[in-house]
Formats: structure tokens, C-alpha cells, sequence
């Protein structure tokens, strides 16, 4: 293993009831790169992205960010150490503007508390001027500036997906985490989502850890692929092995293959 | 040429703020002068709707932006008019030092209570708020706090005139005394909900799980939330406390804590500026409808609270956002009809 490794799962277990949602897990993405993580429905990889951000504590295992234990952090502090993420069943702030939306999204930039915030004290002011530059940056830059005081809850699914993305980078994360990005976009979406993920790394040198069921695009845009079947990890490498390793065309196309 | 795309959404805002900006400096004149236009019983009612006023805003940030609700409020109303009244009462301390004072005590207590009250949810909120609001009368009676307390009498105070031989009456000073305050909370209230705590606070009652991701530490925004709330109601509290002169455990029950509900509601959920409305709402509309119904005769003498109940019916029906929703939809129509013609 890299020993340059970015993130590290290694040998996570997380069980529910009887179910072995992950069995003993183990992979390195390095720093910069896109890692696919396929896998069919209920495999485990919302679980895995789950334990990352902390919602679950694996029963068994390690994850190290950085080279750093972070199965000790409590939830709200992942933010802070660069790791960030959208979510399956778009998780918006729905009756909060977009901008204010991407504004909590970059919560973990940003200090003031009770006392500085009812006083509006001036390091107060500057923080939040430089916190609402930098959003409506991000906002611009997703092409949400005509919605960008729309209650996100109002708007048309594909662009909550949009906003959720700019939420998350508000935190200018390392790592990001993408759970079905392109879950519900048409094909024109599709590339242009193609063209922002790989903009985000190149630009922007973030690493990448994309969950998604759209072959074409977890195939076109990853360094490194990992398959997950019931809980455990049947193939890790580059895109056009994983996409040939026997078992991962079973898992896809039932034992008849 | 094309202009739809510029020319939807930039004017109508920047004219928006421009009504805002009306609508606060009326609010601010009327503030001003009401105190030369009525006297006596009428003025301390309209302080009291500052006191009231104060807590609502304490309750909304706790239920309407952060989403606990609480049954309760009216038991930190009465802790901070209790901590006022012993304060001046036992230990002789002027007045006006008392609404900090009390409201740092119900900061802790509120505090305190919001921790354990983080694993409640929803209704179970709603019953553990409910039960402070139904235990703090006999609280405040208990016979080993009569020493402080005054027991089921309560505590007197003397009426304060205006300081440094201002020549106004007593009762116009105490309302100054309450506008002053009232001022200085709405507006940390303002700027606390605009600010990257409110946005926290919003962003848990919307979805916790998301906002934990994001860095929100919950726990702690919705205990010091629970908090900063009780803190309102305590000032409120206090002031109260100063102006009526007395205080006793019955001036405190359950219905001030359901006011104190029916006050956000009716004034606007996650509104601040409406807290005023909610505030004159509890203190005047049952009033009106005591006069109503006696106006009515013998036969609905019995019925004012059958009166409020379907006026407040009613403007739910009329107003689903409250008050406050009812003007801010109003000044945006009232805000297009001007741009319409200007642009015509
Ligand atoms: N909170 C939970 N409680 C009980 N079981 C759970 C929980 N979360 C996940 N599971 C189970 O763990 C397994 C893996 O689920 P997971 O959501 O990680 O799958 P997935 O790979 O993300 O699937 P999909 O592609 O459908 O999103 C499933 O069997 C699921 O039912
Ligand atoms: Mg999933």
C-alpha cells in the first residue's frame, strides 16, 4: 500500500442486526485521485461513506485520513479535517436559500459564536463578508446565481444535486465524497457533472471518492475502482480491469453470467 | 434586446430592502411617540407588549428557527421575574441592574435544561416543557423558598419613577425602560439569526444529520439555542416584574407558556420583527374580546375565550405565516406594483 495514501480504509466491519453490511474493507486512495466505489444496490457503499463522515462507527476496523485515526473525531469535526460530502437522498436545508445552503456548507471555515454573532462585532463582519464572497463564488460557479436566494427546497431536483455539490466544496474539503451524483440527470447533465468532477481535481486538486451507478462516467473519470458486492470488496484497480474481473460481472449480471 | 434574465430578481430585491427600511423607521417613530399619545393603564400595556415581545423572541429562536418547541417558556419568564424581584426585594439592588443579572441566571438554567432535553424530540420536547411550565408555580410556592420567595404572597416592589428629574411620569419612563431593552435584544436577535449561528440553528431544524457533516456541533447550538432563549424570556421576565409592581406564583401559569406559543405562531414563525404582533396579539386581543363579548350583553358574557379562540382560528386560516408572512407578502406585492409603473 501507498504509503502517500490520502485516506485508508482498512478492514472496517459494520454490521446491522444479522446483516453483514461491510466485511472487513480495505483500501488506499491517494491523494488527487478519483476512486470509483460500485457495487449493486445494498452492497454497502452509502455504509462505508456513512463511516466516514462518522454516522456509523465501524464494528471493527481503522480509517485513517491523512495518516490520522479519525474514528475518534466526533461527527461535526470531519468537516474541519477536509473531508466532505453530498448525499444519496439529497439532504438540503430546504426552507434556507441556496446561498445559505452553501454558507453552512463553509460552517467549519468560519469561528463566530453566540456572543460575536449577536454582537456583530467587526472580526465578526469580516468573517461573514469573506465567507458570503467565497459563496456566491461557488454559487456563480455552478450556474446557481438566478436561484441563489430560491428556498432550495423548491427547486427542481437536478439543481438541488448541483447545490449540494457547491455546499460541499464550501467547506474546501481534500477529500470529497459523491453518493450518486448522477442519480436522476439526463445525459447532458451527466457530462457536465463528468466535466466538474475532473475540474475539481485538476483545479482544484481534491481527491475524489465517487459512489455511482452510471458505469459510463464512474469508468470515464476514475484512477482507481473499487467493486463491493454484499458487504465486501471483490475487485480494486484501474477501470478497465475491475470493469473485466470476473466477479464483478457476475455481481452485475446475477450467477447466469 | 434580451433583459429577462437581469431584470428578474436584482431590482425587486434591492427595492424590497428599500420597503423593509419604511416599514422599520414607522415602526421605530410610532415606538417613539406612543408614550405621548396614552397614559396610565394603556402605556403600561403597551410595555408589557415589549416584555412579551422580548420572550416571543427568545421562544422563536428556540422553535421557529432551531425547531424545539417548548410548552415552557412562561417558567424562565418566571424565574427571571422572581431573580428581579429577590434581587431588589432581599438584597436592595436597583432595578435596572436586575434583567441581566436574571437573564444570565435563566441563560444557565435554559442551559442546563436544553442538555438533558437533547434526546427528546418533537412531542416528548413538548411534554418535558410542558412539565416545567406546570411545576413552576409550586416551585416558587415552596415553603422552605419563603424567605426569598415571599411564598404564596409574593413579593412587592415599589413603582420607580423616571431617573435624573427627566420630566416625564412614571409610567412613561418604564416604558422607555422596556423599549430600550427590547430594542438591544431585537436587534442581537437580528443579527444572530443572519449570521453563521442562525444559519446552524436553521440548518438543525431542517436536517441535523446534514448540518453535523457540515460542522455543526448540535448539541451544543441547540443547549446554548435552548439557552439564549431562556435568557429572553428572563429579561422579559424581569422588566415585567418591574412594572407590575408584584410578583406571585400565579403570576406565572400554564397559559402564559401556550401565550407565549400562540404568540410566535401568530406573529410569524422565524420572523423577529413580527414577534411585536405575536407580543400585541397576547396581551390585547384578549381584551377585546372580554369588551366584545360584554358589548354583546348579559348572554355572552361567558364567551371571550370563545371569541379568541376562533379569532385566532381564523387568522391562521387567513394568515398561515402570521403576521409577519401577511406583510412581507404584502410589501412584495406592493414592491412589484411600484416597479411595474416605474417600469411603465
Ligand atoms: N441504518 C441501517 N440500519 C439497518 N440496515 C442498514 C442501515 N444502513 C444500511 N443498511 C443495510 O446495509 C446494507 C448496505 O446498504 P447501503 O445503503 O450501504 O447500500 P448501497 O451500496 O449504498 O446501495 P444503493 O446502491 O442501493 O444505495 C443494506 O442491506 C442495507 O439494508
Ligand atoms: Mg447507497
Amino acid at each position: 500500500m501507498s504509503p502517500s495514501a490520502l485516506l485508508r480504509v482498512e478492514k472496517v466491519s459494520v454490521r446491522f442486526g444479522g446483516i453483514i453490511a461491510l466485511n472487513e474493507i480495505s483500501f488506499d486512495v491517494g491523494r488527487g485521485q478519483i476512486c470509483g466505489l460500485i457495487g449493486p444496490n445494498g452492497a454497502g457503499k452509502t455504509t462505508l461513506f456513512n463511516c466516514l463522515s462518522r454516522l456509523y462507527t465501524p464494528h471493527s476496523g481503522q480509517i485513517q485520513f491523512e495518516g490520522r485515526p479519525i474514528l475518534k473525531l466526533a461527527r461535526h469535526e470531519i468537516a474541519r479535517i477536509g473531508i466532505a460530502r453530498t448525499f444519496q437522498n439529497v439532504a438540503l436545508f430546504g426552507a434556507m436559500s441556496v446561498l445559505d445552503n452553501v454558507l453552512v456548507g463553509a460552517h467549519s471555515r468560519g469561528r463566530q459564536g453566540f456572543g460575536a454573532a449577536a454582537l456583530r462585532l467587526p472580526a465578526t463582519r469580516r468573517e461573514e463578508a469573506q465567507l458570503r464572497e467565497r459563496a456566491l463564488q461557488l454559487v456563480a460557479e455552478f450556474g446557481l446565481g438566478d436561484c441563489a436566494n430560491i428556498a432550495a427546497g423548491q427547486l427542481p431536483f437536478g439543481t438541488q444535486k448541483r447545490v449540494e455539490l457547491a455546499r460541499a466544496l464550501a467547506s474546501e474539503p481534500k477529500l470529497l465524497l459523491l453518493d450518486e451524483p448522477a442519480a436522476g440527470l439526463n445525459h447532458e447533465e451527466v457530462e457536465h457533472l463528468r466535466g466538474e468532477i475532473l475540474g475539481l481535481r485538476d483545479r482544484h486538486g481534491m481527491t475524489i471518492l465517487l459512489v455511482e451507478h452510471h458505469m459510463n462516467l464512474v469508468m470515464r473519470v476514475s484512477d482507481q475502482v473499487v467493486a463491493l458486492n454484499f458487504g465486501a470488496k471483490i475487485a480494486d484497480g484501474p477501470p478497465q480491469q475491475v470493469q473485466s474481473h470476473p466477479e464483478v460481472i457476475r455481481a452485475y449480471l446475477g450467477d447466469a453470467a | 434586446m434580451s433583459t429577462l434574465p437581469t431584470a428578474k430578481a436584482e431590482p425587486e430585491r434591492s427595492g424590497f430592502i428599500g420597503w423593509g427600511r419604511v416599514g422599520l423607521a414607522c415602526v421605530v417613530v410610532f415606538a417613539l411617540v406612543l408614550p405621548f399619545m396614552s397614559s396610565g393603564y394603556h402605556l403600561f400595556q403597551y410595555a408589557q407588549v415589549l416584555n412579551y415581545a422580548i420572550a416571543l423572541v427568545g421562544l422563536n429562536l428556540l422553535t421557529g428557527y432551531n425547531g424545539q418547541i417548548s410548552l415552557g417558556h412562561g417558567a424562565f419568564f418566571a424565574i427571571g421575574g422572581y431573580a428581579s424581584a429577590i434581587l431588589v426585594a432581599k438584597f436592595g439592588m436597583p432595578y435596572w441592574v436586575t434583567p441581566p443579572i436574571a437573564g444570565m441566571v435563566c441563560l444557565v438554567a435554559g442551559f442546563l435544561f436544553g442538555l438533558p432535553a437533547l434526546r427528546l424530540e418533537g412531542l416528548y420536547l413538548a411534554l418535558a416543557t410542558f412539565a416545567l411550565a406546570v411545576a413552576m408555580p409550586q416551585l416558587l410556592n415552596y415553603k422552605h423558598f419563603d424567605a426569598l420567595t415571599g411564598g404564596s404572597g409574593g413579593l412587592q416592589l415599589a413603582k420607580p419613577g423616571a431617573p435624573f428629574g427627566l420630566p416625564i411620569t412614571s409610567d412613561q419612563w418604564l416604558y422607555f425602560y422596556c423599549l430600550g431593552f427590547a430594542a438591544l435584544l431585537f436587534l442581537a436577535a437580528r443579527n444572530l439569526v443572519r449570521g453563521r449561528i442562525g444559519r446552524a440553528m436553521v440548518a438543525i431544524r431542517d436536517q441535523p444529520v446534514a448540518a453535523e457533516t457540515m460542522g455543526v456541533p448540535i448539541s451544543y447550538v441547540k443547549a446554548m439555542c435552548f439557552g439564549i432563549s431562556a435568557l429572553y424570556a428572563g429579561v422579559g421576565g424581569a422588566l415585567s416584574v418591574t412594572i407590575v409592581g408584584y410578583v406571585s406564583p400565579d403570576s406565572f401559569g400554564l397559559f402564559l407558556s401556550l401565550s407565549f406559543l400562540v404568540g410566535i405562531v401568530v406573529g410569524g414563525l422565524t420572523s423577529i420583527p413580527g414577534m411585536l404582533f405575536g407580543a400585541w396579539f397576547i396581551e390585547f386581543v384578549p381584551n377585546y374580546a372580554d369588551q366584545l363579548t360584554s358589548s354583546l350583553g348579559e348572554n355572552a358574557k361567558a364567551l371571550p375565550w370563545a371569541v379568541y379562540g376562533v379569532l385566532l382560528i381564523a387568522l391562521m386560516f387567513v394568515m398561515p405565516r402570521g403576521i409577519a408572512g401577511a406583510v412581507t407578502a404584502m410589501a412584495a406585492r406592493l414592491q412589484r406594483f411600484t416597479n411595474a409603473t416605474k417600469r411603465a
